[in-house]
């Protein structure tokens, strides 16, 4: 059979594969990293139109060797800066120590935030209180920076006696609203649009209250990130919506959920909503950015959105093993480096810290942490109890348990 | 006390719950400037302002969605899926959030949010406009499910739902709305303003979510029915002559068990009618309540009408639709071994 005229080829599938898979060698060489200090700072109320260059950017503050550089630099003091490397390493050696909680048997499940610990703690320090965080499950960093007690995180890590959400929940899957931080799903993504939402009715009540919404750039797939998208930009809410860009959702790199077109915050520009993308490892530049976008929100001048360029160094979860899927050596060659040693080379080089410090100051940390793990492993862990009674479960699942419910409590004995 | 059909009632209720309490908020497709494709929102933009009552981009999961944020800051929104057929996208939206939220925060945080949407069919819809799918919501733990069969009832369970401290979803059946269509389409339909429950207060009241009201007493058997279905048990029974006890739900979920155990066990009959299609639809969950409730009271085995199991057809609709005749040759069956 001779081809029609004009024919080509069969048809064939794309699809996207990383630069590099286990056995590799890894290479970041390809991403795009602009010196620190070298992309501008827009007045907040800059026409999204004349910003687009930035959703393809990497806005950054921390040069290597640990200057503090550019427009968006110089908004911090050394005592915030000192209080936020404390806030990263908190949550660093709380995670290893949930973590090894896990291994030991003392609760099912937990999920790190190895190696963007800047983006959630960073961010909290630009948010008041009031306002309203719409999490995922990796950012621990907004309770722990927010003040939150890891003695309660660890109760509920443990789904014991004292744990606030009654044992119903998975591991790391907070709620409290006091601490501006809304109840975990699970489901992926289905909070971005809720903080919109919740956003739209701070503004209906002209309230001065802002939210934030978080997602992964693996679940930017899903509808609730483009619904967010359209009902933030049709209301102008004022929301920062935040897509952290860690490289890896489970086993899966950012080139499927993106596609090999743009970045992520490019996603905004054609909602016109002003979106930036920021060094998420740089604990400055986050959060000078959050600050902009967090302004531009109280302002009423509508909503932001936010890639934070970042590498899940850990695992994705006590479930997951990366060395399936990715070299083992690609997180030491990150090129935006870890946000903790960062930050510290920044505050040692202007004398504000030491090497003898950050050591005394680790075992401090972790002192405390065990102590509130000891406390904590007193009222219980999961499999050992304590735990708040079984007949619980049938609690809150309406304001008043409706007759079925009471039958089938009173059928359980419980 | 004030003349009204459904769609009046129903937005005489959303007015009265925005008057009453300013945290009440109404949007979605095409409820603004236009008052919905149905007329139920119109003139409360007009009346309370684009702030308070507005149109909504025609992405259900992020009306649904939305509203869950509003309701966890603290309103009271009620929002308008255009058709039950529609509410899909929202639907993740509906049973992993919405219902949930309260118990995964242990009360933490809260989704008093009302969800209306027409249902079912009788008006030429085709299977995208005539879908009755309340068992997809009533099988979800968290969300309650209200379907009311007239005027009175709709405006007083509407605010009930509005003022209701947790997600509940208002199914408004469409054929209902300007009148008591007892499934003789080639006959025309009494008004509304001709009908007893045609009338209601113009001012606040509420009806309980999670009682069953008893539409006509009788001794022979008992017909289990909502919305719409209602209105066709009354008209079979007439024509019947069998003393049918017709109970309208009016909620479906809390189901009023003690209501249904109550009459089944006085008839010692049941036939069950429902719109919607019938395997593991909400008929089913009636069946396993009247035979875990009632089984040695029973004296004939419960029957089920309900529309059959496949799309709603637009050319054969009523051929589809659990009509009067139908439900009459149910209500015959279940007599024959008197």
């Amino acid at each position: 059979m001779s081809k029609p005229k004009g024919a080509t080829s069969p048809l064939s599938l794309f699809v996207p594969e990383p630069e590099c898979r286990p056995g590799d060698h890894p290479d970041f060489n390809e991403m795009l990293i602009p010196e620190a200090g070298a992309v501008r700072m827009p007045p907040v109320d800059v026409e999204p139109l004349h910003i687009h260059d930035l959703a393809y950017s990497v806005i950054r503050v921390l040069n290597d060797g640990g200057e503090a550089v550019g427009p968006w630099a110089g908004q911090l003091s050394d005592e915030d800066l000192l209080e936020g490397l404390r806030h990263m390493m908190t949550v660093r050696a709380f995670d290893a120590r949930m973590f090894m909680a896990q291994r030991q048997g003392k609760t099912s499940f937990y999920m790190q935030a190895l190696g963007e610990e800047a983006v959630a703690c960073a961010f909290r320090r630009a948010m008041r209180k009031g306002d309203m965080n719409f999490p995922t499950y990796r950012q621990q960093g907004l309770l722990i920076a927010g003040g939150y007690s890891i003695y309660t995180m660890m109760n509920q890590i443990y789904s014991n006696e004292l744990d606030p959400v009654k044992g119903r929940q998975l591991p790391v899957m907070y709620s409290s609203k006091e601490d501006g931080y809304f109840t975990i799903s699970g489901n992926l993504a289905t909070q971005f649009i809720q903080a919109v939402g919740w956003a739209m009715a701070s503004a209906i009540k002209g309230d001065d209250k802002i939210a934030a919404g978080w997602i992964g750039e693996g679940s930017t797939a899903e509808n609730d990130f483009h619904s967010a998208l359209v009902f933030a930009s049709t209301y102008k809410a004022p929301v920062v919506l935040n897509v952290v860009n860690n490289q890896w959702a489970i086993s899966t790199f950012q080139g499927i959920a993106r596609g090999n077109a743009a970045t992520f915050a490019s996603r905004g520009l054609g909602f016109g909503i002003p979106s930036l993308r920021v060094d998420g490892n740089d604990y400055l530049a986050v959060y000078a950015v959050a600050k902009w976008a967090v302004d531009r929100a109280r302002r009423n001048l509508g909503p932001t959105l936010i890639e934070f360029v970042t590498y899940r160094a850990g695992a994705h979860s006590t479930s997951d093993d990366p060395s399936g899927y990715r070299p083992k050596d690609e997180s030491s060659t990150w090129p935006l480096g870890d946000p903790i040693e960062r930050l510290k080379k920044h505050l040692i080089r202007h004398k504000k810290w030491s090497e003898e410090r950050h050591a005394q100051a680790k075992a401090q940390i972790e002192s405390e942490i065990l102590q509130a793990q000891k406390q904590a492993e007193e009222h219980g862990t999961l499999h050992n109890g304590p735990h708040v009674p079984a007949g619980t479960m049938f609690e809150d699942v309406y304001a008043e348990a409706p007759i079925h419910l009471i039958r089938q409590r009173q059928e359980a004995g419980l | 006390m004030t003349r009204m059909t459904m769609i009046e009632a129903i937005r005489s209720a959303m007015d009265v719950a925005m008057e009453k309490n300013p945290n009440v908020v109404v949007f979605g497709e095409d409820v603004g400037y236009f008052g919905g494709v149905f007329r139920c929102t119109h003139g409360l933009q007009k009346k309370y302002g684009s702030q308070r009552c507005f149109d909504a981009p025609i992405s259900e999961s992020g009306i649904v969605g939305a509203a869950i944020g509003m309701a966890a800051y603290g309103l009271r929104p009620c929002v308008e899926i255009q058709f039950a057929d529609y509410v899909y996208p929202g639907y993740d939206q509906l049973a992993s959030e919405a219902a949930r939220i309260r118990y995964r925060s242990a009360g933490d945080f809260t989704v008093p949010m009302t969800v209306r949407m027409p249902t079912g069919g009788g008006i030429f819809g085709g299977q995208t406009h005539s879908q009755s799918p309340e068992a997809l919501f009533a099988h979800v733990c968290g969300l309650k499910t209200v379907i009311p069969s007239n005027p009175y009832d709709a405006k007083g369970l509407l605010i009930a739902a509005i003022e209701d401290d947790d997600p509940v979803m208002f199914l408004e059946p469409k054929r209902l709305y300007n009148g008591p269509f007892d499934g003789h389409h080639d006959q025309p339909v009494t008004p509304w303003k001709k009908h007893e429950l045609g009338e209601a207060p113009d001012g606040h009241y509420t009806i309980p979510l999670g009682k069953a009201a008893t539409r006509r007493e009788g001794s022979d058997v008992t017909v289990l029915a909502y919305g719409t279905m209602v209105h066709v048990a009354l008209a079979a029974a007439a024509e019947t002559g069998i003393d049918a006890e017709v109970i309208d739900l009016r909620t479906i979920l809390p189901l009023d068990l003690e209501a249904i155990e109550a009459s089944v066990r006085k008839t010692g009959r049941c036939v069950i009618v429902v719109e919607a299609t019938k395997t593991c639809g909400f008929s089913a969950e009636l069946m396993s309540v009247v035979m875990e409730g009632c089984f040695h009271h029973l004296e004939a085995p419960v029957i089920r009408v309900t529309g059959y199991d496949t799309p709603y057809p637009h050319a054969h609709e009523w051929a589809y639709f659990p009509g009067p005749k139908r439900v009459g040759a149910a209500l015959k069956k279940v007599m024959e071994n008197n």
